[in-house]
Order: structure tokens, then C-alpha cells, then sequence
């Protein structure tokens, strides 16, 4: 089946016609999981995809993020790194989302990218979008568990957001927020602790000690109260794992007496389907080992049903024995009788299990308990007869003396048992209780005796037990009968049995060799025993996290990360506070609202959307605050909410001026957020290029670009360009050239071709290229033109075809190609009148930037809005030749088309520069250590660029 | 988190498989198999098995064992109500959720799972957003596709899943504008053999269809809000304003879809809508044993109780059943010894009535079981509760759409002649124990 879909998505993803791609890419993505890891489809999705990584449509380059981290092939993780970056600085939270799901695909293939990760991580947890958020702390779940303090600043928006995040993130933040608060807040204990010891004092009377505890009255640290107030409204969630995970964060987060309000919760979910009640079930038995007071009003909840499956009968059956107490023993024991019954052996047998633990819980209902055990020894099943009696065994055990009666009964009983533990606990009941019944006891060892070669292996034992400890008691009428027996042990099968045998006769029969020992025989076997506990399957259960599967199988599960107990000192709180919001992300909020991905109409709705908040800004501060979120105007949430919301929150800061603080964030949006969100600057380049764009259209259109008539048309659009833009034609050339076709594959024709970093022309988006033409060969060429392109899309201004070239000559003609600021070869035909060949120029990253003029201080200024993910540095070894400023600037200028930026520091080198196509800025810095060493720093929009560019930087440095 | 899926039928054949991450071997499920071999029924086995390298998680829907393969510690919840969110989407696609219907809708079925999880976690899990992308077979387009090669991928992009409502997909139009609303109430009870009810309970849901244009904003309010006890919501409802004013205030997604469940607390009384009298009696040392079983409605209001279905597990040593029912049908299966009578409808004027005699084993020992008594049935245009729709408001479109309400009460698991003999062995047991002293 997995060919079919190759073969209809596959081929025509080749073919990406406009709407058809996001189908082709999601089909691809299906294909690349059947079969990721071969080369063939690693060669072509490379390809396919780096191109859509740059996509519009935010569908297609979140598609293609997919894809391209769905491929498990080693080889790729430094391409994978670099477009999850791009990914995670995307306009589109869609786009976010899709790059922090990449993490976790690119973590597993390659575990060394832990630190790089981390960085991306850390920078979309700061992400304010609902939709990122679950999948980045998904992200940060499986990378880098322990970096808790990545979580301080995102804390109290984790919090807030919490509600409107899908169901699935939902569970994976809140337990992570339950480890987190499990290590930053103090306990709530306390207070029960307290309780418990005023209640002491009450007694003494003593004052003094009293006011001592109460000096320090625990408080609730308000960001410990924000994560239970906001995971509340989520026990009302359909999905059963949010339940869950919001009781577990109660149970293990809450003060006691709150933790009751998740009972009713986790009731409903026992309505579910079979599995689910299992885990509920589960979670449940040990909470209510803790806490019976949480579920006893639920307790006909937990009666069996018999449609119930067996595994879901004994949780039940856990549980109502976990809440019996003295005032509802009486009913719970009413439904152990109707369970007994049951056609389910198994279940039976674990209710009379149950029935023994509520026994021995509660003294009161001991008697009767025993009572209907002894009951059901006359059953027909043998399993319920044999489990009466092993817990009869354990009551006796607890309160041997008033029941002789019950154990001659048990005595009459033997010959009927068949189950082996049962006879094997009878017999030991008659050897631990012989002088109670010291009549009976020998002659059930005498049965014994003619049966024990065919008894099981656990029977053997106990009647060899049996045997010694008459032996000691009564020797007159059973040395004979232990002696036979001994004899008979001594040759059985079993080594343990043998084993024992030996023992037991070295023990209690008196001769020279056994010597010290057998005096203290009868204090041996005989010495008084402790009577058994019997206790919860559960009772150990709490140390595991409630609602893991850890908790659920008792068993540590790989990966499972141990709950921290509460700090006897709360970390300093302060970390939590937000001070500063990067006006960077704001734009890119406000962008997505406006739904607006085409540069060109960026920048409109962009002012737009300036004007809109700078109104704002005017008005009230909680107002703006409301539109920092960005997506008020579709916000699902009614007025009534955000007033409440606003209300609630102006009360905590009448309340609580320290945690007004805290809430200082909204209101330093719009501050500092608006006031940056655009820089004038910036507004004014983007205005200008705008204008530029639309000249350049205007010429486009009205003027062909061949029509040489009009020249000063041209040239006047080319002086506005120098103007407006300060971009300096490089004056330094050391022009590399690179062989586009070698004369003996074009058959004579050989070409040649170098950037001449020039502004191209024809179309500012377009690199210049000059072509050298060489016709070697002893016959004339003619029509040498440019062919079919490829890709399709691809813009290149061709030179006009050449009518005729001479054996021996050359000519020199430009071309424009627009790289689209990818260093993606550009493909295409050269031809002749007899031949095409295909060539292709593949430009070094260097190339396609054009030199940038500015102050030290604009620089500076610049490189301050381009931080973060903007930013790509490394430590370079410069060779020793490189060491003067001049070497550095020929260095660097033979790298990439920079412009110098005048620099004050002696030590410091700037370079700035823009990308051909979109004009974004890259900024080079070079900081000289004492050493060889020198730290680069690039910092651009266009993360993949830089990163390339750095690598040919630190090779052109390293080489002398 | 989830690694892989298996998909297993009744006979215990793999029919199905997907891997998020790398392949798992299907090896794995051996484990699986051992666990389903020590299971003696179907649906005892554990949710959870842990084996060597990996652990399995698996749910029981429709015969098919859904099992999931995930690596590291994870909710088991999470899996669990994943796997059945599968279940779900599987049949809002197919209609049933048979192995034939996942067999025949293969490609569609890895379409959906590929989008549902990403890397093993969740992506698009609403109903809504799926459909966008992966378009629900129809015979018309399976035709199509047959013919012309080309797939059920969604040929818009789906813009819901970026929008702050991603249960509702943008742009819905509909030329008549409808919103149905069904409150089904299921009513659980056990009553003993003389007719008293020992517990019983209400769980109600609001299933809703919305067919309307555009982006509406819905209201809805009861009038008696304060009987529902406990509830869960459909992601779309405002829970604020649900705590403030008791309204029901959300933006509905298109089509079906569940709003809101609820539960009656058994605090409040819970009408009992039928009783059930019955007496069967099996003799010591005779192969004979009498059956006598009538039942009548009660607390109806009026309304007639439909689709009785009454079935009973009698115990191992009944051979057979000659029954003579005063109206439907019997069966017996001798086999599995379940006793089902389809009874209808019942008339309050002429009580529908099963009496006869079961035939025992020869020389088996009386049972001692009393069986218990299962009971279906239904109940149009009540709900038991009480619970009533005040009123439906639109807001956000000027359109009129046409508002319909329906209510329906069903027996969820209601039982009957629980065995209540316990009394009798608590006389028993102390006379026993003085028998005991004596001797």
C-alpha cells in the first residue's frame, strides 16, 4: 500500500503546481516516514525543500520542516539545525510549532546538538503563542529536562495560557510545572504539621511554644496559588488525561485540605472507557491509602459491577478496603458477600483477601469477619475454601488463643482440601497451635505421613515442619512418626526438601555431633511469631508520581523523572519576574494577526498596525496590555472574561504591591513595546524601498529593459538607487573567476564567469554576473544564447544573444540572476545553433550581498534589533598573516561583498551589508583577541546565510 | 511518546501497522499475545504491559486491540485517551469501526494517522481540522480516485488550525441553517429483589449537530441548571462564564459533536423508570427450577418505555428453558447459559410477563447463585433528570437558523435481583460458629 502512495505523491511533487503543493508536501511527508533514510530521497527532498523552507505559504514551510526533520539520515543534521532556527524566528506560530516538534526529531537523531538546541528552545519557550507552547515544553520534556531555570521568566505565562492551549500540550506543561513548583515553592504541608502540633500544645498548656510556631505562618508564594488557580477550570476538561494530570498536580502541589476538589473529577472519569477506569482506578487506590476522607462519599462509585473486567474488579475491590472504616464496614462487608459469590474465581478469592485485611484494619469487625470465613470453608469452590483458609491462617496468627475451636474445625476440613497452599497452611496452623489441639495435631500428621510422597513440594515442608515441632512438644506418641517421615524427606526429590530434612533432624535429634544447637530446638521452632501485616498492594506506590507510567506498572519506566521534594527554603522568587519584552516577537504577533505573509504587504499592514497600537498606547495601560496579546480582535473569549480577567488582576495589585510587580509585564508592551516596534528608521528604509520597488516596476513595465533609447531613464533610476540606498560599489577586485563549461564538453565553446559586485541593471533583486565566452575551436559559433532555466521560477536576466562568435575570440557579456538570496545553483541552457549544454552558477554566499555604508554608531545601533536568533557567532584561529587590519579587510572583502564600516576601537572590525533580494541587513563584526584568536559575529535575519557565511569566513582567516 | 501502532483482530492477526519514529519490530507484540493468552476474557487484559525495551498500551474497541509501543515514561492516560480519539475519528470517517472499514479505507487510515501525530506527538486531533485535510471517503470519490489516481488530501489548507477557534473550520457555508440538540440521559440503578433501589444514577450528554454559516455564537441555557452536578465540556465553551451565570456560551464546530457531559448526583432522587418483579427458585435434589418474571413502568410520566430488552445469566446448571412469554421473544442459549428476551413495548394496561421452568442438570447440587437481571430500554422525548433547555440564542450572524431540541433516556447499566442472601448467612455463620463451640 505504501507504493500506491509513492507513486501518487511522489511524482508529482516534482511538479509543485501552486495549490497542489501543500498536498504534494503532506503526501511527501507520508513517503519520506514509510521509507526516510534513502539517499535517493534524501538527494531530491534537499533540494525541494531548502527551496520551500522560503515558501509564503506558512502551511508549505511548515510542511516542509516536517519533511526535511522527518529525514534520519546524519548526513543533514547541520542543514536540519539551520532550518529549525530560521524556523523558530518565522513570522508564523504555526511555522514555531512545527520547528519545535523538529527538536525533538533532530535531538534523536543527533544528541550532540544538545547546546544549540537548548538555545532554540529557550527561545521559543518565550514564545507567547498558544500554539507553540505545548510542544515546546514537549521539546524542552525531552531535551533538556533539567535546565529549570529556562522556566523562571515563562513561569507565570506558562500559567496564563494554560486554558487556551490544545488538550495535548495542556498535559505535558502541567507536569512540568508540577516538578517545577515541586522545586521552587515551599511545602503547604506545613500548616497540617502545625496543626498537629498546637493540638500537642493545647495539652501542655505551654504558651510559650505556641506563639513560637505561629511567628512564622506559612504563605502561599502567589505564583504556587497562579498554577492552582488556572489548572482548576481544567478538571472540567473531556479529556480524560488533563483530569489526570491536573489531580496528580493537586494531589502532589496542593494544600491538603484543597486536594478534595479534584475527588469529584476523578469519580466522573470512572465513567469512561474500561482502560481509562484502570488508571483512574489505580491513582485512586493510592490516593486513598493517604486520604480516606477524599473518596468516602463516593463509595458506592467503587462497588463492582459484574460486568466489570476482573483487572477492574480487584482496583474496586482495593479501594472500598482501603476506605473501610468502623461506620461503613457494615456495607462494604454486605457487597464482599455478594462478590464471594461471584462466578469470577479470581476475584472471589481476592475478595476474601479483602475481607481478611478489613479484619485485622478494624478490631470490631474481626469476629464477624472470621465468622463468614469460617463460612466459607463449607463452600463448593476449592479456591474460595483454600483462600479462606490461608486468611484464616493470617487472622489466627494475630489472636491465637480463642480459637481452638476454629482450627479443629479446619482440622475436620483437611482431607477435603486439595489446593496445596491451603493444606500447607493448615498443617502449619497445627504445628504452631499443637498444644491447643494436642489430640488432633498427631493424628493429621499421621495422614500426613501415609500421604507424603504425593504431596506437592510446600505441603513436604510444612509436614516436615509439623513433624519437628510435635516432635519437641509431644515426643511420646510422635518419634515414630517424625522419624518415618524424616526417613521419607531424606529421599525425596526435591534438594529442598532434602535439605530440610537434614536440618530439621540435626536440630531436634539429640546425639554427639549436633551439640550446642539442638538445646535451643524448641526456641527455635517454637518461638513466638509475629503476626503477619496485611497491607495494601499500594502502600509503596507513592513514592512514584501520581498519573505516570511509572506509578501504574510499579516499576521505575525509562526516562521517569523522580518528583523533588519541596525545598526546606524557597529559591529566590524575583527570578520569575519579566522585565524586558523583545519588541522582535511582537511584530512578528502583530504580523500574523494581520495574516499578512507577502513582504511587499508587510510592510503596509505593518504601519498599519503600528498606528493602530501607537492609538492604543494612548489609551490606558491594561488597556493596551489586552492588545499586546494580538489576538484580541479574534480572541474567542467574550468581553465579560477579559474584564473579569483585568478585574482580578487590578485587585491583586491593589492587594499586593510587590506582586504588581509581577504583572508589570502586560503593561510594559506597550511601553517599551510600541515605542520600539518599529523604529523610525526602519520605517523610513522600508517607505523608501517600497517607492524603489514600485519605480523599478514602473520602468519594468513601461520601459523594456532592452530598449537602449531611453538611457538616461535608466541611469537616473541607478543614481536614485546610489542615493537612497548608500551602496558602495566595491572598489576591491581580486575578481575569482569560476569555469561555467570547459571547452572540451561545449565542443570549442568555453565559458567563464565572475561577480563583478556591481549593482545589477536590470533588477535590484538580481546579482550581476559577467560571462567570459571563448570560442576554441577552428570554426565560427553562432547564436550563443541562453536556454531553458531551471528551476522554473528562477529570474535571470539573459544577455542578448551573440549572432557570432570567431575561432580565437572572446566576448564579455553580463547576466542577472536573482538568487532569491539562497546559494541554490541556478541552472540553465547555453546554446549554440548546433548545442545545448547545461551549465550552472552557483554563487558563494559571499556574493550575494552588496556592500552597505555606515556610522559606527548606526551599526551598533542596528546590531542591537538583530540579537538573539539574529545572531551567529564563533571563536576563529586567524592564520598569523592575517594578524594587521589590512590583511583582515582583504580577508574578509575577498569573502563576501561587504562594505568597511569606519571603526573607533583598534581592535574591532565592522562590516555591514544588505542581501541583494530582500535587503536584509548583515552585519559583520570581527573582535581581536590578545592571541591569534578573533571572535565573529554575524548578525542578520537570514540565519542559514550567516551561518554559511561564518563557515567561509573562518576558512578564508584560518588561510594565510 | 507514541512510537508505533499496532492494529490486532479478534483472532489475533496484525492488520495494521505505523511507525512514528524508527520501525519496531512486530516481535513486540508477542508480549501482547502472552497477555492476551493469560486473559481469560477478551477484556481482561491489562491496559498496560511493560515488556524488556518497550511498553505497550492498548484498548479494546470494536474486537480490535488498538496497541500503541512507546519507549519512555509518558501519561499512560495520554495514550490511552489518544487511542480512542483514533477510535473516534475512525468512525466519524468510516461510520464503523470494523476491520473490513479500515481495511478497505487503508490509505485514508495512514492519511489520518499520519496527521494526527507528528513525531509521536499529537498534531491535529479535531475532527474539524482533519476533515479539511483529508477529505472522508464517499463512494462518489472512491470511485473518483479509482478512476483518475488522485487522493482524498484536502485541496485547501487548513486555516482552522491556526485560528483561536481550531475546532471550527473558517468559511462555512450552508443554505439551510440548522442546530439540533440531543440530551440523551443514561440512567444506571441496582435494585434488589423486592423492587428498592440500592443505588442508582444519572449520566446525561448533550450530542450537538450545527450546521450553520459562517462564525455563530451560541447560548444556551436550562432551566434548571442546578441539577447537574458534574460537568465536562467540549473545548468550545467558555468555562467563565459557565461558572458565573450557568450558561452554555461557545463557538461550535461544524457538524457533530459532543458539548457537554453531565452528571445527576444520587443525592437528588433518581426516578426509577420501570420495576422489575421476579422469583426463581431451584429445588434441592430436583431437576426442576421455576422462573417467574414480570415487568411494569413506573415514574414515567406518561410516556411510553420502548425497546425493552431484558437479559439474565442464569447459572451453569440450568440444561434448559421452557418459557411462555406473554409477549416478544425469547432465546436460550444453552451454551454460554444467557437467557434474552426482547420484550418490546411495554403496555402499562398488560404487563409483560416470562414464566415457565428451567430444567438442571441431572444430579448436579442446586445452584446458588441468584442470576442477575439486565435491563435495556428507552424512552423518547423524556429526559429523567428533568433537566430542560430554556433557550438557544445566536449572536455573531444576522441569519435565522432553525433551532431543534430532542431529549431521550436510555438504561445504561441497569440491574436487577442483586442476591440478597447475605442477610441469611449472617444467621448462618453465628449459628455455625455455636454448632462449633458445642462440639
Amino acid at each position: 500500500m505504501s507504493a500506491a502512495m509513492v507513486c501518487r505523491g511522489y511524482i508529482p511533487a516534482d511538479e509543485c503546481v501552486d495549490d497542489q503543493r501543500m498536498i504534494n508536501v503532506s503526501l511527501l511527508t507520508a513517503f519520506l516516514l514509510v521509507l526516510g533514510g534513502t539517499v535517493f530521497v534524501v538527494a531530491h527532498c534537499l533540494t525541494d525543500n531548502l527551496f520551500l523552507c522560503q515558501d509564503p505559504n506558512q502551511f508549505i514551510r511548515a510542511s516542509a520542516l516536517r519533511v526535511l526533520s522527518s529525514i534520519r539520515v546524519p548526513i543533514i543534521v547541520p542543514i536540519m539545525m539551520l532550518a529549525i532556527k530560521e524556523a523558530a524566528a518565522d513570522l508564523s506560530p504555526y511555522v514555531r510549532k512545527t520547528s519545535a516538534h523538529a527538536i525533538q526529531k533532530l535531538y534523536s537523531l543527533d544528541p550532540d546538538q544538545k547546546e544549540q538546541l537548548i538555545e532554540v528552545i529557550e527561545k521559543l519557550l518565550k514564545d507567547k503563542s498558544t500554539l507553540v507552547a505545548g510542544s515546546v515544553v514537549m521539546a524542552f520534556e525531552e531535551v533538556c529536562p533539567d535546565r529549570i531555570d529556562l522556566i523562571h521568566k515563562n513561569y507565570r505565562k506558562l500559567c496564563n495560557l494554560l486554558v487556551d492551549v490544545e488538550e495535548w500540550g495542556q498535559v505535558v506543561i502541567i507536569s512540568m510545572l508540577t516538578r517545577y513548583a515541586r522545586t521552587q515553592f515551599t511545602s503547604p504541608w506545613m500548616e497540617g504539621a502545625e496543626f498537629d502540633e498546637n493540638k500537642a500544645f493545647y495539652d501542655s498548656d505551654s504558651e510559650e511554644k505556641k506563639d513560637q510556631t505561629e511567628a512564622k505562618p506559612y504563605v502561599m508564594d502567589p505564583d504556587h496559588r497562579l498554577l492552582l488557580r488556572n489548572t482548576k477550570p481544567l478538571l472540567q476538561s473531556r479529556n480524560t488525561a488533563v483530569v489526570m494530570a491536573v489531580a496528580q498536580l493537586y494531589w502532589h502541589l496542593a494544600p491538603k485540605h484543597e486536594v478534595s476538589i479534584v475527588t469529584k473529577s476523578l469519580v466522573r472519569l470512572l465513567r469512561s472507557h474500561r482502560e481509562v477506569q484502570y488508571i483512574v482506578l489505580q491513582n485512586i487506590a493510592t490516593m486513598s491509602i493517604q486520604r480516606k476522607g477524599m473518596f468516602e462519599p463516593f463509595i458506592k462509585s467503587f462497588y463492582v459491577r459484574s460486568t466489570d473486567a476482573t483487572h477492574i474488579k480487584t482496583l474496586k475491590l482495593e479501594i472500598l478496603t482501603n476506605l473501610a472504616n468502623e461506620a461503613n464496614i457494615s456495607t462494604i462487608l454486605r457487597e464482599f458477600q455478594t462478590y464471594v459469590k461471584s462466578q469470577d474465581k479470581a476475584f472471589a478469592a481476592a475478595t476474601i483477601q479483602a475481607i481478611g485485611r478489613c479484619a485485622t484494619n478494624i478490631s470490631e469487625v474481626t469476629d464477624t469477619c472470621l465468622n463468614g470465613l469460617v463460612l466459607l470453608l463449607s463452600n463448593r469452590d476449592e479456591a474460595v475454601v483454600a483462600e479462606s483458609i490461608v486468611v484464616i491462617k493470617k487472622l489466627l496468627q494475630t489472636q491465637p488463643t480463642q480459637h481452638g475451636d476454629i482450627i479443629k474445625h479446619m482440622a475436620k476440613l483437611f482431607d477435603n482440601v486439595t489446593v496445596p497452599m491451603a493444606r500447607a497452611s493448615i498443617l502449619w496452623l497445627m504445628g504452631e497451635y499443637c498444644e491447643k489441639v494436642p489430640k488432633i495435631a498427631p493424628d493429621v500428621l499421621r495422614k500426613m505421613a501415609k500421604t507424603f510422597t504425593a504431596e506437592e513440594d510446600i505441603v513436604k515442608l510444612q509436614t516436615v515442619n509439623l513433624a519437628a515441632k510435635l516432635y519437641l512438644t509431644n515426643s511420646k506418641q510422635t518419634k515414630l512418626l517424625t522419624q518415618y517421615i524424616l526417613n521419607l524427606g531424606k529421599y525425596d526429590q526435591n534438594y529442598d526438601i532434602r535439605d530440610r530434612t537434614r536440618f530439621i533432624r540435626q536440630l531436634i535429634v539429640p546425639n554427639e555431633k549436633s551439640g550446642a544447637l539442638s538445646k535451643y530446638a524448641r526456641r527455635i521452632l517454637l518461638a513466638p511469631k509475629p503476626a503477619p501485616v496485611l497491607e495494601s498492594a499500594f502502600k509503596d506506590r507513592d513514592r512514584y508520581q501520581l498519573g505516570t507510567l511509572s506509578h501504574s506498572l510499579n516499576l521505575k519506566a525509562t526516562g521517569y523523572q523522580e518528583l523533588p521534594d519541596w525545598p526546606a527554603v524557597a529559591p529566590d522568587q524575583s527570578v520569575r519576574n519579566v522585565e524586558i519584552v523583545e519588541p522582535q516577537r511582537i511584530k512578528a504577533d502583530l504580523f500574523w494577526v494581520s495574516n499578512v505573509h507577502c513582504p511587499c504587504v508587510c510592510t503596509e499592514s505593518g504601519s498599519e498596525s503600528e498606528e493602530e497600537s501607537s492609538e492604543d498606547s494612548e489609551k490606558t495601560s491594561s488597556d493596551s496590555g489586552k492588545s499586546s496579546s494580538g489576538s484580541e480582535k479574534s480572541s474567542s473569549e467574550s468581553e465579560s472574561d477579559q474584564k473579569k480577567k483585568k478585574k482580578t488582576k487590578k485587585a491583586q495589585q491593589k492587594k499586593n504591591k510587590p506582586a504588581a510587580d509581577r504583572y508589570a509585564e502586560i503593561p510594559a508592551v506597550c511601553h517599551t513595546g510600541f515605542g520600539s516596534f518599529l523604529p523610525k528608521l526602519e520605517f523610513i528604509t522600508i517607505m523608501i524601498s517600497f517607492f524603489y520597488d514600485f519605480f523599478f516596476f514602473c520602468q519594468h513595465c513601461l520601459f523594456p529593459q532592452n530598449d537602449s533609447k531611453n538611457p538616461t531613464f535608466r541611469t537616473s533610476g541607478i543614481s536614485l538607487f546610489h542615493m537612497s540606498f548608500q551602496v558602495t560599489t566595491s572598489s576591491f577586485g581580486p575578481l575569482k573567476t569560476y569555469e561555467l563549461l570547459h571547452h572540451m564538453t561545449g565542443k570549442g565553446l568555453s565559458a567563464k564567469y565572475h561577480f563583478p559586485r556591481q549593482p545589477c541593471l536590470y533588477q535590484p533583486s538580481m546579482v550581476a554576473v559577467q560571462v567570459i565566452l571563448t570560442n576554441s575551436s577552428d570554426h565560427a559559433l553562432e547564436e550563443i544564447h541562453i536556454g531553458d532555466q531551471s528551476p522554473a521560477s528562477l529570474n535571470i536576466h539573459c544577455f542578448n544573444t551573440i549572432e557570432r562568435l570567431e575561432p580565437g575570440a572572446s566576448v564579455t557579456v553580463s547576466m542577472g540572476i536573482d538568487f532569491s538570496d539562497s546559494t541554490q545553483a541556478a541552472n540553465f541552457q547555453l546554446c549554440t545553433k548546433e548545442d545545448q549544454f547545461s551549465v550552472s552558477i552557483q554563487p558563494a554566499v559571499g556574493e550575494l550581498l552588496m556592500p552597505s555604508t555606515m556610522t559606527e554608531q548606526d551599526f551598533c545601533k542596528e546590531q542591537g534589533k538583530l540579537q538573539g536568533m539574529n545572531e551567529t557567532s564563533a571563536t576563529i584561529t586567524m592564520a598569523t598573516a592575517n594578524a594587521s587590519r589590512q590583511a583582515i579587510n582583504k580577508q574578509v572583502l575577498s569573502v563576501a561583498n561587504v562594505g568597511e564600516v569606519p571603526s573607533s576601537q583598534n581592535n574591532f572590525s565592522r562590516f555591514g551589508g544588505r542581501t541583494v533580494s530582500s535587503r536584509a541587513l548583515v552585519l559583520l563584526s570581527l573582535e581581536l583577541s590578545e592571541s591569534s584568536g578573533a571572535l565573529l559575529t554575524i548578525n542578520t535575519e537570514k540565519s542559514v546565510m550567516a551561518s554559511m557565511l561564518l563557515r567561509d569566513l573562518k576558512q578564508a582567516l584560518a588561510q594565510a | 511518546m507514541i512510537h508505533s501502532l499496532f492494529l490486532i483482530n479478534a483472532s489475533g492477526d496484525i492488520f495494521l501497522e505505523k511507525h512514528w519514529k524508527s520501525v519496531v519490530s512486530r516481535s513486540v507484540c508477542d508480549y501482547f499475545f502472552e497477555a492476551q493468552e493469560r486473559a481469560t476474557e477478551p477484556e481482561n487484559v491489562p491496559p498496560v504491559i511493560p515488556t524488556p525495551h518497550h511498553y505497550l498500551i492498548s484498548v479494546l474497541r470494536h474486537h480490535i486491540y488498538f496497541v500503541a509501543v512507546i519507549q519512555s515514561e509518558v501519561p499512560p492516560l495520554f495514550v490511552i485517551e489518544f487511542l480512542h480519539r483514533v477510535v473516534d475519528t475512525f468512525q466519524d470517517y468510516f461510520g464503523v469501526c470494523t476491520e473490513a472499514a479500515i481495511k478497505d479505507n487503508v490509505v485514508v487510515v495512514y492519511e489520518l494517522l499520519e496527521e494526527m501525530l507528528d513525531n509521536g506527538f499529537p498534531l491535529a486531533t479535531e475532527s474539524n481540522i482533519l476533515k479539511e485535510l483529508i477529505k472522508p471517503p464517499t463512494i462518489l470519490r472512491t470511485m473518483v480516485n479509482t478512476i483518475t489516481g488522485s487522493t482524498n488530501v484536502g485541496e485547501q489548507l487548513p486555516t482552522g488550525q491556526l485560528s483561536v477557534v481550531p475546532w471550527r473550520r473558517t468559511g462555512v457555508k450552508y443554505t439551510n441553517n440548522e442546530a439540533y440538540f440531543d440530551v440523551v440521559e443514561e440512567i444506571d440503578a441496582i435494585i434488589d429483589k423486592s423492587g428498592s433501589t440500592i443505588t442508582a444514577e444519572i449520566q446525561g450528554v448533550i450530542d450537538a449537530c450545527v450546521k450553520l454559516t459562517g462564525m455563530p455564537d451560541l447560548t444556551l441555557s436550562f432551566m434548571n441548571p442546578r441539577l447537574l452536578d458534574d460537568v465536562s465540556f467540549h473545548p468550545c465553551v467558555r468555562f467563565k462564564r459557565w461558572e458565573a451565570e450557568r450558561i452554555l456560551s461557545f463557538i461550535p464546530p461544524d457538524g457533530n459533536f459532543r458539548l457537554l457531559s453531565y452528571h445527576v448526583s444520587s443525592q437528588n432522587l433518581v426516578a426509577i423508570p420501570v420495576y422489575v418483579k421476579h422469583n426463581i427458585t431451584f429445588r434441592e435434589g430436583s431437576s426442576q427450577g421455576r422462573f417467574d418474571l414480570t415487568l411494569g413502568p413506573k415514574q414515567t410520566m406518561g410516556k411510553a418505555v420502548e425497546s425493552v430488552l431484558v437479559s439474565s445469566q442464569l447459572p451453569r446448571g440450568v440444561l434448559n428453558a421452557n418459557l411462555n412469554p406473554s409477549q416478544g421473544t425469547y432465546t436460550f442459549d444453552p451454551v454460554t447459559k444467557l437467557l434474552t428476551w426482547d420484550v418490546g413495548k411495554i403496555n402499562p394496561q398488560k404487563l409483560p410477563s416470562l414464566k415457565g421452568t428451567m430444567s438442571l442438570q441431572a444430579g448436579a447440587s442446586k445452584p446458588d447463585e441468584n442470576p442477575t437481571i439486565n435491563i435495556q430500554f428507552k424512552i423518547q422525548q423524556m429526559a429523567i433528570s428533568g433537566l430542560k433547555v430554556n433557550r438557544l440564542d445566536m449572536y455573531g450572524e444576522k441569519y435565522k437558523p432553525f433551532k431543534g431540541i430532542k431529549y431521550m433516556t436510555k438504561a445504561g447499566k441497569f440491574q436487577a435481583g442483586l442476591p440478597d442472601k447475605w442477610t441469611l448467612e449472617y444467621i448462618k455463620t453465628e449459628l455455625l460458629h455455636k454448632e462449633i463451640r458445642i462440639n
